[in-house]
């Protein structure tokens, strides 16, 4: 199981602040085909935290760890 | 804590001291508060959000950066979430150095930063609707999935 959390308009599309998903090894960019085809979200402009720190779409997600989506942040 | 994400009222001279020392011969404090009007259109709340974990640890990682640019400045940031109205205080940074230049400069990086890599998100509410405000310019993407260093300053 993969814990996704998710912010701002991400989280009002989806509907939730945080998702399940029934993975257990995949890569950051299936994941995101894999949301953007199950909740039609727009994913081009989405950034990826593992574990609280920013991914790249190749790095590998694991069973027991927790993605964030990442719309462009708008702080300050 | 030099680094934190808050829901309470920041208190400006809270964070300043955290930056006051014998060796500081200067401080320089930015303060964001919330605008009334953008481009003619009128502001009557913003609603702040974060993933407060990541967040404090990408504050941390500017004031790393900080001290590599600026090896003896010390920095403290505070940034709210929650509902604001007009005028409430969104962030305080302050930053101490020896000499006043560093503090000025080392200070604006930091707010360039924390527009940059810091997940936090505003809502704008406006008479007339709301909407969750992207990038400022409402252009960025992230080719490489993240984003890229700043080297400019």
């Amino acid at each position: 199981m993969i814990n996704v959390q998710c912010f701002a308009h991400i989280r009002e599309q989806i509907g939730k602040d945080q998702l399940i998903l029934d993975e257990t090894k995949i890569t950051v960019k299936d994941l995101m085909d894999k949301l953007s085809a199950l909740y039609s979200i727009q994913t081009e402009s989405i950034m990826v935290a593992v574990n609280e720190e920013y991914a790249e779409p190749g790095d590998i997600v694991n069973e027991g760890d927790t993605v964030a989506l990442i719309p462009p942040v708008s702080g300050g | 804590m030099m680094f934190v994400i808050t829901s309470e009222p920041i208190l400006i001279e809270e964070v300043t001291n955290k930056v006051v020392r014998p060796e500081a011969g200067a401080v320089v404090n930015f303060i964001g508060t919330v605008r009334e009007f953008t481009k003619g259109k009128r502001t009557l709340s913003l609603q702040y959000e974060a993933y407060p974990a990541m967040a404090e640890k990408q504050l941390e990682k500017i004031g790393a950066e900080i001290k590599e640019k600026w090896p003896e400045a010390v920095t403290a940031i505070t940034h709210r979430t929650g509902k604001l109205a007009i005028s409430d205080i969104a962030v305080v940074i302050a930053v101490s150095t020896p000499h006043r230049k560093d503090a000025y400069l080392a200070n604006e990086y930091a707010i360039e930063r924390i527009k940059q890599i810091v997940p936090i998100w505003k809502k704008e509410h406006w008479e007339d609707g709301e909407e969750w405000i992207g990038d400022q310019l409402e252009k960025t993407v992230y080719p490489t999935g993240k984003p890229e260093e700043m080297n400019s300053l």
